[in-house]
């Protein structure tokens, strides 16, 4: 498993070659509390940098899921339409969301590695 | 002194029996009306319809329709059980504020019901409605003198209509400038209302969101370094969603106007602030007022809505028709604005007739100085409750002066294992509504009371012991009180996720039915 990084809105990647596994934190979905419902793109689809992706619905409040890096959607977590609640249950496994073919892999560099995100979450 | 019992039982399901019909006394079991109703019943005699040569084809019922039929007792029955069950206005003091109900004088029925106003028809001549249509005229004129703008458009039906109405007219002025393709981004500061996005965006506008100061309030300089030449409008409530009065208002007016923009206030805090501030004199280009918030008309389930906006010279000429003139002796209601720069019709007729009667009653039977200190008194009962809580529940931006609605977070309950879910469907067991939770989302876990102008100290005293008993006995770790709650409504906690998830859409009828 490679690096996980995050960024300040709660998205990790965990980069693979140029494929990016993209989903939210642990911090993200106790927040949200229980997640019902999670719309994802289309495979092929183009996102830049900070666009939205997704948008994840729960008891509390629906919320835009961002791309901390730009790419195209080259596969969504087949899962997530019957139980959207492995993001609840596993946000970092099997609760992925979206698997991108990342343009610039150099996007990374600028996020959050664990320790840095740990620190970013007691300053919330 | 405090309306308490000096006693109270505690309860204990175990000890009491099951009843054999499931009512609890006068607490009855209701079933759906298609459980109770009969095929062979009916309220009415209607004769047998004489027949007809079906045209139908393939597509002619072949099998009963199903529809319960019942008595005019058992109907009636149904209707007043399940209205028992509702929490009213007229039931109890309501924390949610005047978003959802606040109490509707009985002055303003009385009136509401009088021949003339409530038997008019939109359709019938104009030379008939005289007094309609001066009734119209003269609320048109509190309106404008109240927040002193220019122009006002009564149709919009609502509060949210309403901002679709004075966001249409700022789209036609920007249009009428030829900037219609350039200046396509409405700021939206983050502790707004749900409703001013969807406006913006249905009108094709994108959204930059404001970020919010430390303090709760929107800052002109985070204004000014979101504007540009892409900037239609910026969409700012006040006092906004977290109770608080937005105190650079004029200084941000002022940025979006340099910047060539429009200032939409959404006006729905408008009853923290009637009678003693007028919007105009902010700066602002168009604001709509919920008359069910701040004039008292009925709503929650108990009436229309109706969002009047009001226009600054600006935007005046972009109003949509119908619009009353005076002609001579006579009121003439115009319905088409020919060759005029009126964006078109937002409604079939000229608005909530009903509402402009009972709003126009409250604002009679006030006058200004009432209405001023029907505000004034909205923020007291506000501030009072928070001046009374704050030692035991915690503020987001810390211990200030609110306006008419005050908000509290969760930050008091870390550590408890309770949530503002918790404790708000603890309140149902003490006899209150819950208030506003979760919203405005700027606050962790928000707990937003609006006690309103008209509960009386007393009242208000009782409200604040069962919530400072509440957050005392969450503090303790008496967690059954709170993850068990609902206990004593008619049905206990929903299980919200399972419902979201698997959601049942459709009664079907039991098998033995």
């Amino acid at each position: 498993m490679s690096d996980r990084r995050y960024s300040k809105d709660h998205e990790y990647v965990a980069l693979d070659g140029n494929v990016a596994t993209l989903g939210i934190s642990d911090y993200a979905q106790s927040q949200l509390g229980d997640i019902v419902f999670i719309e994802l793109p289309d495979v092929g689809r183009k996102v830049a940098k900070g666009k939205e992706i997704a948008v994840i619905e729960s008891v509390k409040a629906a919320s835009e899921v961002y791309s901390p890096v730009g790419g195209e959607v080259v596969e969504v977590n087949p899962q997530l339409g019957e139980t959207p609640a492995l993001v609840n249950e596993d946000p970092l496994g099997r609760g992925w969301l979206v698997k991108l073919r990342v343009s610039d892999p150099g996007e990374c560099d600028s996020l959050m590695d664990e320790p840095a995100y740990s620190e970013f979450l007691k300053t919330l | 002194m405090l309306d308490r019992p000096a006693v109270v039982e505690p309860i204990d399901d175990d000890k009491i029996p099951a009843t054999f019909t499931g009512n609890r006394g006068l607490d009855q079991e209701e079933p759906l009306l298609f459980e109770i109703g009969r095929l062979d019943a009916t309220g009415v005699d209607i004769e047998a319809p004489a027949p007809v040569v079906p045209r139908l084809g393939a597509l002619e019922r072949s099998a009963p329709i199903g529809l319960p039929g019942l008595t005019e007792p058992e109907t009636m029955r149904h209707y007043v059980r399940l209205s028992r069950k509702n929490y009213s206005i007229d039931a109890g003091l309501y924390p949610l504020g005047s978003c959802t109900m606040k109490h509707n004088p009985r002055s303003n029925e009385k009136i509401a019901r009088y021949e003339g106003f409530a038997d008019v028809h939109p359709l019938q001549p104009q030379s008939t409605a005289q007094g309609a249509l001066e009734l119209m005229q003269t609320l048109a004129d509190w309106l404008m003198t109240l927040t002193n703008m220019q122009a006002v458009a009564l149709s919009p039906k609502a509060g949210a209509h309403g901002e679709l109405c004075g966001m249409m007219a700022i789209k036609s002025a920007i249009a009428a400038k030829g900037e219609g393709a350039t200046r396509n981004v409405v700021l939206i500061p983050q502790s707004a209302h749900g409703t001013n996005p969807a406006t913006a965006a249905l009108l094709g506008f994108s959204v930059r969101v404001v970020p919010a100061a430390p303090d709760g309030t929107v800052r002109a300089e985070a204004v000014r370094d979101a504007l540009g030449p892409d900037v239609a409008a910026i969409m700012l409530t006040n006092p906004n969603t977290c109770g608080l009065f937005e105190r650079e208002i004029v200084e941000i007016a002022e940025a979006v106007h340099a910047a060539g923009g429009y200032f939409y206030c959404d006006g729905a805090n408008f009853n923290a602030i009637a009678g003693v501030l007028r919007p105009g004199d902010f700066g602002i280009d168009a604001m709509h007022i919920n008359l069910h918030k701040t004039f008292s008309t009925p709503h929650g389930g108990g009436g229309p809505g109706a969002g009047p906006v009001v226009l600054s010279e600006r935007l005046a000429a972009f109003a949509p028709v119908p619009f009353i003139r005076r002609d001579g002796e006579s009121l003439q209601l115009i319905e088409d604005a020919d060759g005029a720069e009126s964006f078109g019709r937002l409604t079939a007729f000229h608005g909530q007739m009903g509402m402009f009667v009972r709003a126009l009653a409250y604002m009679l039977a006030h006058g200004g100085d009432g209405l001023a200190q029907a505000s004034k008194d909205a923020v007291l009962a506000a501030n009072y409750v928070r001046a009374s809580l704050r030692d035991v529940m915690t503020q987001p931006f810390g211990d200030r002066i609110c306006m008419h609605e005050v908000l509290f977070d969760d930050a008091w309950l870390r550590g408890t294992g309770v949530t503002t879910l918790d404790f708000a469907k603890a309140m149902i067991d003490e006899g209150y509504h819950p208030m506003t939770i979760y919203f405005p989302l700027v606050a962790h876990g928000a707990m937003l009371i609006e006690p309103t102008e008209s509960e009386s100290k007393a009242s208000l005293d009782l409200f604040i012991a069962t919530l400072r008993d509440l957050a005392l006995s969450a503090k303790a770790g008496d967690m059954t009180r709170f993850t068990q709650a609902p206990r004593l409504a008619p049905r206990r906690r929903v299980d919200e996720t399972l419902a979201a998830r698997k959601p049942v859409l459709r009664w079907t009828p039991c098998a033995a039915a």
